[in-house]
């Protein structure tokens, strides 16, 4: 399905033909894709419907079962990664691949020193680094140690790594995910320039909005076939969403009012410090009540994943109270809160929520794995534990619906539904969530969203944590906004943007 | 291409890759046979007559075997939580002293089979014990497990050494060793096991105690993927940060893992302590606790691949005493180096051959 392109545009890519399956999965299924050179394409498509498999085909990370693979105009053979960077195919990960204890020169020179001696290639090094810095805006300090960067600059040093290897065409899959809006917008930034000056750039994202900001053209996949592609001007999100799950998306949830009942979640001058003594949450107190939703708004790394590590029993505070129902559970575990009736949707399911290399039934138990249901006395029940794992498989439309498949194996948003489905199956009474829809695609998003609105209506109490501003508008009852471990104010649920935006900026309250 | 994703089916996983890496290790090590002038596949003719060609040979190599299975299984169920048990060794020697007790105190009132118990769990006790404190200082100090069990092989050599040279040994007698056991501190034989294939145990030690490993890896197998504990292990060896999440007591887990560990480890000792000497002697582990770390690797921390695994190793100890009696040129030092080359290529170099593999099965299989 290409594109047809005006004779003088040459094409960057050519995917011609691309198969790859997974055992019984169908991952990439004859994928036919052209890509103009000096453009920005966007790839949309449901979790799992196969985009990240096509960008590591890409990328040398898969090989291809059949297909081709050209890069302008010239078939070529990309066996491995080094292939992918020889022939100018550069790919900044989600999870990026930096040492982090290195400086942000020491990380782009890696692997390309180039010569024996250090020194020589150090001079200049930092020689292009500068120009590169300078001819697309990329300004980071080339002598900052990497760990120490926000993550909007960790990014900017992936890229920086691959223009450093001469790549022309630059690869993101799901570059905003962990962004703050403002690094997002400086990283559009960014990309315009690399178009303009005849970089060709594909980016992998679940927000349409995104898209429609930034993209020339955009091709949607589904269930492993490229089902359509469209200039962006001539489309609309509507049209991409109806085209990436096959049928209309709400886009907006539908809530009706709250109907607050008594205090599940009580939280009375809260502190945390985090490992180094730095106090991440300062003093904050609130309340959530029954049948309400709050949200916390703030942007990432100003005490918000301390406050629900805090909450949930993992991180101890270091002064302050917090009551459940009424409770108080200083020094209660994870597990004992769980008895209370608390569920936690952590934020990070790649090193929290999940143990990648369990099959994906072993993980629809993490933490109730104690439970009676899940086999009696010290034994586990693995009949038992099967079943109640192909429920929530059907429930949730986790694909591929296999419970013995390697958690690792399914896509990023299909993982983050086992989490979903494991805590709110649980029918807990108090639930806190951090970063539900994360890498989540937008038919999910609009489940998930019902789900929780739906513990609402059961009169459960409900707190959540995101860095997605509309996510945070159009769940919550109330929102608190955070800065610097504060809660700096409180506003309802239909605040504007601006005020909040504001607020989060510490500059309002 | 990044192989290490391509899922490859079992029979190659666990058939292939470890032949072709034991046949590589065979391989170098008949290099080496070659270099010092003598005929590598008399040697390997020399070395599996030695280890399997009689019914003496194989009560040796199963003998051996036995040993392995427990030290291996010690450190596997340890690696499973995320722990390095190096102190398998010493465990063993420990829970020598736990069965040698009451072997001695029971041996004169009843018959073996009421000692037996007794004695698996004296020694599993003792073994338990020797890995309780550099348990409990991972678990509550975060000194590393690594360093402490090494410490502790030395400390409880010197231990033991000291109570036998000057408290258990016999009065009177030279050697640094206790009496012997009367019958009923004494595990029997398994003349049946090898006569039921035709064969003659002879003078070959192997004992009751090969029954006992291999229920203990039936009970390792269970508690590893059968029990909640097992999970919980699990859960913490491949992701503590997710462990912690799930309400998993870290300390705890470290401590019983660790138990567990030390307490197979220690019934190690039932095998040449109460099966083939009927004594308790200096320095009777001979290195089998070093052993069970390359058989848990082979193994795949697997009670089955360590049932496997602790079979090669006990081939490789028969055989070459076998092969080195019968061509004097290669000496004991020679049997170490193609132990060596075992543990390197089945071992360390597990993942070496994955890669080309799995070219060659794509290529065949036609994707
Ligand atoms: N290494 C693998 N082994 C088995 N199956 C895999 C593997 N990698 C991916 N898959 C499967 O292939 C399909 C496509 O996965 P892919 O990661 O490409 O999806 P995606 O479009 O990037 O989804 P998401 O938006 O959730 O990131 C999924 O069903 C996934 O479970
Ligand atoms: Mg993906």
């Amino acid at each position: 399905m290409s594109l047809d392109l005006p004779k003088e545009i040459e094409p960057a890519i050519e995917l011609v033909g691309i198969d790859k399956k997974f055992g019984a999965v169908h991952a990439n299924k004859n994928i036919n894709l052209t890509v103009a050179k000096g453009s920005i394409h966007g790839i949309i498509g449901e979790n799992g419907a196969g985009k990240s498999t096509l960008m590591s085909i890409l990328y040398g990370f898969y090989h291809a079962d059949q297909g081709e693979i050209r890069i302008s105009g010239k078939p070529i053979a990309i066996r491995d990664s080094q292939a992918a960077i020889a022939a100018g195919i550069g790919m900044v990960h989600q999870h990026f691949m930096l040492v982090e204890n290195f400086t942000v020169l020491e990380n782009v020179m890696l692997g390309a020193e180039g010569g024996q001696l250090l020194r020589k290639g150090v001079a200049s090094a930092r020689k292009e680094l500068k120009r590169l810095e300078d001819d697309y805006g990329l300004e980071v300090d080339p002598d900052a140690v990497v760990e120490e960067l926000p993550v909007g600059s960790q990014q900017r040093v992936e890229i920086l790594k691959a223009l450093y290897r001469g790549a022309e065409i630059l690869i993101l899959d799901e570059p905003t995910g962990v962004l703050t809006p403002a690094e997002a917008d400086h990283l559009f930034k960014v990309l315009r320039v690399l178009r303009d000056q005849g970089k060709t750039i594909i980016l992998i994202t679940h927000k349409l909005r995104e898209i429609m900001a930034i993209t020339d053209t955009v091709s949607v996949m589904r269930r492993g076939e490229m089902v359509a592609t469209r200039k962006t001007s001539e489309t609309t999100v509507e049209e991409l969403a109806e085209l990436m799950v096959g049928r209309r998306v709400l886009l907006h949830v539908e809530k009706g009012d709250a109907n607050p009942g008594r205090v599940l979640l009580s939280v009375r001058n809260l502190s945390v410090k985090d490992a180094r003594g730095v106090t991440m949450v300062d003093n904050v107190s609130f309340d959530v009540r029954a049948g309400e939703i709050v949200g916390v708004a703030g942007v990432a790394g100003n005490g918000q994943s301390e406050l629900l590590e805090a909450i949930a029993g993992i991180r101890k505070p270091a002064s302050g109270e917090i009551l459940i129902d009424g409770k108080p559970v200083a020094g209660i575990d994870p597990a004992g809160l769980r008895d209370l009736g608390l569920a936690h949707i952590p934020e990070d399911r790649h090193h929290m929520g999940l143990v990648l290399k369990f099959e994906e039934y072993e993980n629809s138990i993490l933490g109730y794995h104690r439970d009676r249901r899940y086999g009696r006395g010290a034994m586990l029940d693995l009949e038992a534990m099967r079943k109640d794992a192909e429920e929530k498989i059907a429930k949730y439309d986790i694909r591929p619906p296999n419970p013995r498949l390697k958690t690792a194996n399914f896509s990023g948003g299909n993982q983050q539904k086992i989490v979903v489905a494991r805590e709110i199956e649980r029918d807990p009474n108090v639930l806190i969530i951090g970063q539900p829809t994360r890498g989540v695609d937008i038919g999910a998003i609009e489940f998930i969203h019902k789900r929780i609105i739906d513990m609402r209506d059961a009169g459960k109490a409900v707190l959540l944590v995101s860095v997605e501003l509309d996510e945070i508008r159009s769940l919550s009852d109330r929102i608190l906004v955070m800065f610097a471990g504060k809660v700096v104010g409180e506003k309802t649920g239909d605040a504007g943007e601006q005020t909040l935006g504001l607020m989060m900026a510490g500059i309002a309250a | 291409m990044n192989t290490a994703s391509v899922q490859l089916p079992a029979w190659i996983n666990y058939g292939v890759i470890p032949l072709l890496n034991l046949a590589l290790a065979f391989f170098f090590s008949g290099l080496v046979v070659w270099a010092i002038g003598e005929s590598p596949v008399e040697a390997l003719r020399l070395l599996l007559i030695g280890a399997l060609g009689r019914g003496e040979g194989i009560g040796f190599t199963l003998f051996y075997a036995t040993s392995f299975i427990f030290t291996g299984l010690s450190v596997a169920v340890a690696i499973h939580a995320g722990l390095f048990n190096i102190g398998s060794e010493g465990q063993a020697y420990l829970g020598g002293l736990g069965a040698a007790l009451v072997a001695l105190s029971f041996d004169r009132y009843v018959p073996w089979y009421v000692t037996m118990p007794f004695a698996v769990i004296g020694a599993a006790l003792f073994g338990a014990a020797c890995a309780a404190i550099p348990a409990w200082l991972q678990a509550k100090r975060g000194s590393h497990i690594v360093i402490t069990t090494i410490m502790f092989n030395f400390i409880t050599s010197s231990l033991m050494n000291y109570l036998l040279v000057r408290v258990l040994i016999v009065p009177g007698k030279m050697a640094p060793e206790t009496r012997t056991f009367l019958e009923g501190g004494q595990l029997p034989k398994l003349d049946w096991l090898i006569s039921m294939f035709g064969g003659r145990l002879g003078a070959a030690p192997l004992n009751f105690s090969f029954l006992i490993a291999l229920v203990m890896c039936f009970l390792v197998w269970v508690l590893i993927w059968r029990t909640k504990l097992g999970y919980e292990m699990r859960t913490l060896g491949i992701s503590p940060t997710a462990a912690s999440y799930a309400g998993i007591p870290y300390a705890k887990i470290v401590m019983i893992a660790m138990l567990i560990s030390g307490g197979l480890a220690g019934m190690m000792a039932l095998n040449p302590v109460m099966g083939a000497s009927a004594r308790l002697q200096i320095e009777f582990v001979g290195g089998a606790g070093f052993v069970g770390i390359a058989v848990s690797l082979m193994g795949r921390n697997h009670p089955v691949g360590i049932i496997l695994a602790a079979l090669l190793f006990g081939i490789l100890y028969q055989g070459g005493a076998e092969l080195s009696f019968d061509m004097p040129s290669i000496t004991r030092d020679m049997i170490v180096v193609i132990q060596g080359l075992v543990i390197l290529f089945a071992g360390a170099l597990e993942y070496m051959l994955r890669p080309a593999i799995v070219r060659l099965y794509q290529q065949i299989s036609g994707k």
